[in-house]
């Protein structure tokens, strides 16, 4: 076998190994996702609870919340990225960077100051390599996130929201994530998380009006119990979307990963057998012109 | 008069009971609360302790939780339970 056979074998053996471990993530990414989504099922009546109470409470209540108001004392505001610890996602973390860039763009032009949060590697390696300050950095478990980063997550940006301006308060707290509408359809999405907007919040219940709680202990304690909860709620929710988005983009480009694959294998097939062709036609000719060149000596 | 109360009890991962139920009592920060059908809304923050659901059959179940809050209106009632220590989410 010469020399250019065996480069063509070569590689389509590495690209056949290569395709089985695409597939294999394809495989992975396909069963996680059906878990990803049914958490975010499970997730959701928590979280609808939370946010009918939310809107009761501040429709009802004449409660002026630190979170229910906007803060003048300072123009930083606080922007949580979420995005995957690792690649072979396609664009999916590159999208929700592009959408982070904007917004940021967005905000700088307001004439406010970004204080940078990052959840999942691929933002965090982001921003290192830009020289960007970031203030707090979660990184792992992006596929599959649990209720305690999201606790830890709300918490540092409850924290935040409530601090003093010269102590790194800030006055706004967004969130880019990559929303989940279907298996097919993602979108990086861009969500204002505090101050919450109330009227946005009633306008969604217009066609019930929510009823008039007998608040226990009073309202002021109701919001202050909820509105931690809520906060997690809301990010964990976002999490999860973020999660179920990642392995359905994962699940893509490893399905398209694998095709390429294979039509490099099909290419390589065909380079191989030409070039086998062509060595046994050359062996022919050179046999057949070896013995023409005997039968015309003898 | 619905003779029901239609009961949500869910943590952020789970719905840890659903159905209806006669009566419920909750551990408010107020000290219990008991919830029959046509009670007037109400939105309390609970404490760790447990939740006593008398289900249409008379059968009592009971389910700790960790805190959180419940909602009563127009006879149902959502708890809002914190994540239940010392179980791993999923």
């Amino acid at each position: 076998m010469s020399g250019k056979q065996r480069e063509y074998r070569g590689r389509i053996r590495s690209t056949q190994s290569l395709k089985k471990i695409f597939r294999a993530m394809e495989l992975i990414a396909a069963s996680r996702i059906g878990k990803a989504r049914q958490r975010l099922g499970e997730a959701a009546p928590y979280t609808r609870a939370i946010q009918r109470a939310i809107s009761s409470v501040t429709y009802h209540s004449n409660t002026d919340h630190p979170l229910t108001s906007e803060r003048d004392d300072t123009n930083r505001v606080a922007v949580l990225v979420i995005t995957a610890d690792r690649g072979m996602a396609g664009a999916y973390s590159a999208n929700v960077l592009r959408e982070a860039e904007r917004l940021r763009e967005r905000l700088e032009s307001e004439g406010k100051e970004v204080a940078q949060y990052a959840a999942g590697r691929r933002a965090v390696s982001y921003y290192k390599f830009r020289h960007r300050d970031l203030v707090a950095t979660w990184d792992d478990g992006s596929d599959s996130p649990t209720f305690d980063r999201a606790i830890e997550i709300a918490d540092t940006l409850h924290a935040a929201f409530l601090a003093d301006a010269d102590k790194g308060g800030v006055s706004e707290i967004h969130v880019v994530y990559t929303r989940f509408n279907s298996m097919v359809k993602q979108e990086p999405w861009v969500l204002r998380m505090l101050p919450i907007e109330v009227v946005e919040g009633v306008a969604e219940t217009t066609d019930e009006v929510p009823p008039l709680y007998d608040f226990e202990p009073g309202a002021e304690e109701v919001l202050d119990a909820l509105f931690p909860r809520y906060l997690r709620a809301r990010i964990f929710t976002c999490l999860l979307q973020a999660a179920a988005s990642e392995l359905a983009n994962r699940q893509r480009a490893m399905n398209t990963a694998v095709t390429n694959a294979e039509d490099i294998i099909r290419q390589y097939t065909r380079l191989a057998n030409s070039a086998r062709q062509s060595e046994i036609t050359q062996e022919i000719s050179e046999i057949v012109s070896g013995a023409d060149a005997l039968a015309a000596g003898s | 008069m619905a003779a029901t109360i239609t009961v949500f009890i869910v943590a952020p991962d789970q719905t840890l009971w659903s159905g209806e139920a006669r009566s419920v009592s909750a551990p408010t920060v107020e000290g219990y609360i008991g919830l029959l059908p046509s009670h007037e809304p109400v939105l309390a923050v609970l404490n760790p302790g447990t939740v006593g659901v008398v289900s249409e059959d008379g059968k009592r179940d009971e389910v700790e939780i960790t805190g959180g809050f419940l909602s009563f209106d127009q006879d149902a009632v959502t708890i809002v339970t914190d994540p239940r220590p010392g179980i791993p989410l999923p």
